[in-house]
């Protein structure tokens, strides 16, 4: 997902003590735990890196769809790709804030990203080749964002929990926008179906892979699950995402590449094929398609506003006086 | 990261339905001013409200989560400072 391959701390030594025991009562009664309350170190870092993650992968997500308002083919498509761009800017910065409430700082997060230590969601890293991508990002990945996210509003965490909802809130749009403009090109001349169709095609895979690495390969499941800061397993949710999108492409007209997707009548769920894990490593290793070019556009845009940066602190110090 | 971070600002808005303004999130601001006019573009962009504040995050005093019991647990043995404490008599009406 936004946070597919979140590394878990393995400090938290300390975790006997009667402050972690009521700690886990409120776990267990579904109490959720504030910024100031004591929590055990591990969980603060886990959730650091899991929010900080989510984070850049809203910052960064919004390099490929950026890439079109321009050429967006109408004015409402230019003013609902620029609004659905700034929801995303909107969405990293109500993360950082959740962030933040756990002791890090968003200078640290930013270098953090910015030096390439910080991962972000790997289906970034894909180019935007047609207008028919924007509609495939829309419907497929914002489509599987909100089925991870939606969970998260329940999360044990109450700034992250709280940050989710509104985030789930503005989502909906994104993922209608994208459904609609694939509606529109299957629906237009051949050439128009078949940028849509070939969207499906590439971007298919990467959407299904959001969900992380399957159970068995996902470490520390267990415990961030007992924690409840994850609350369906990456292969649940991918079942669910495979489940919803079958009868949707089947009103666009478009086929999924997958041959061996098939309805299972037994398991009331879509049996599907095994992505490619050796392309999702090598893309969350740094490289897929577009990681050195969006790395490099967050690099080049933080360092060329170094200065406004500067200028606004000085304005404000000066003002102070 | 040469320049020193913007510090942090609280943000309240208020709704247009006449209820008091509500803490919605935080924001970096180098000051006052740009603090509001982020606030608008991050926590307002579907007119979600009609007013805004914004607090220095470090003006803000808070109850610790240690006195929690001292501050809120001398209101739970007093039921009858709620209507519901209080038997309403068959028949009798506007109570």
């Amino acid at each position: 997902m936004y946070t597919q391959m979140v590394e878990v701390s393995e400090a938290g030594l300390e975790d006997v003590s009667e402050l972690a025991k009521t700690f886990d009562d409120k776990i267990d009664r579904g109490v959720t735990i504030e910024a100031d309350d004591w929590m055990p170190q591990a969980y603060r870092e886990t959730l650091v890196r899991q929010i900080s993650q989510h984070a850049h992968s809203e910052i960064v997500g919004m390099l490929p769809e950026g890439n079109w308002i321009t050429r967006a083919p109408s004015l409402e498509r230019k003013s609902i790709l620029m609004a659905k761009v700034q929801d995303e800017a909107g969405h990293g910065l109500y993360l950082y804030s959740a962030a933040e409430t756990l002791g890090t700082s968003r200078d640290d997060m930013v270098d953090a990203l910015l030096s390439g230590r910080a991962k972000y969601s790997s289906i970034f890293n894909y180019p935007t080749l047609s207008w028919a991508d924007v509609g495939a990002i829309g419907w497929l990945v914002d489509g599987a964002a909100i089925i991870n996210q939606i969970p998260l509003t329940r999360c044990s965490y109450g700034p992250y929990a709280r940050a989710m909802v509104r985030v789930c809130k503005e989502e909906s749009f994104h993922q209608r926008q994208g459904f609609e403009v694939l509606t529109v090109l299957s629906r237009g001349t051949p050439e128009q179906k078949a940028l849509a169709q070939d969207a499906l095609d590439r971007w298919w895979w990467p959407a299904v892979m959001m969900f992380g690495p399957p159970d068995g390969e996902s470490l520390h499941n267990e415990r961030s699950m007992r924690w409840k800061i994850k609350l369906f397993t990456n292969d649940e949710l991918r079942q669910r995402f495979v489940d919803q999108c079958v009868p949707q492409a089947e009103f666009l007209g478009l086929t999924i590449p997958d041959s061996a997707l098939a309805w299972n009548a037994e398991r009331n769920h879509y049996d599907f094929g095994t992505p490619d894990w050796n392309e999702f490593y090598d893309v969350v290793r740094g490289n897929g398609p577009c990681n050195r070019e969006r790395l490099g556009a967050r690099v080049e845009a933080h360092e060329e506003g170094a200065w406004v940066r500067e200028a606004a602190l000085a304005h404000a110090a000066k003002r102070a006086r | 990261m040469s320049v020193p971070g913007w510090p942090l600002w609280e943000v309240f808005v208020r709704s247009a339905h006449g209820l008091a303004h509500k803490h919605v999130g935080s924001l970096h601001a180098a000051d006052a001013e740009m603090a509001l006019q982020n606030a608008r573009d991050v926590y307002t962009r579907r007119r979600e409200g009609a007013s805004i504040w914004i607090v220095r995050s470090s003006d803000v005093v808070a109850s610790q989560p240690e006195d929690r019991d001292a501050l809120f647990s001398t209101a739970e043995d007093k039921p009858y400072r709620h209507p519901t404490h209080y038997l309403v008599p068959e028949g009798v009406k506007n109570l």
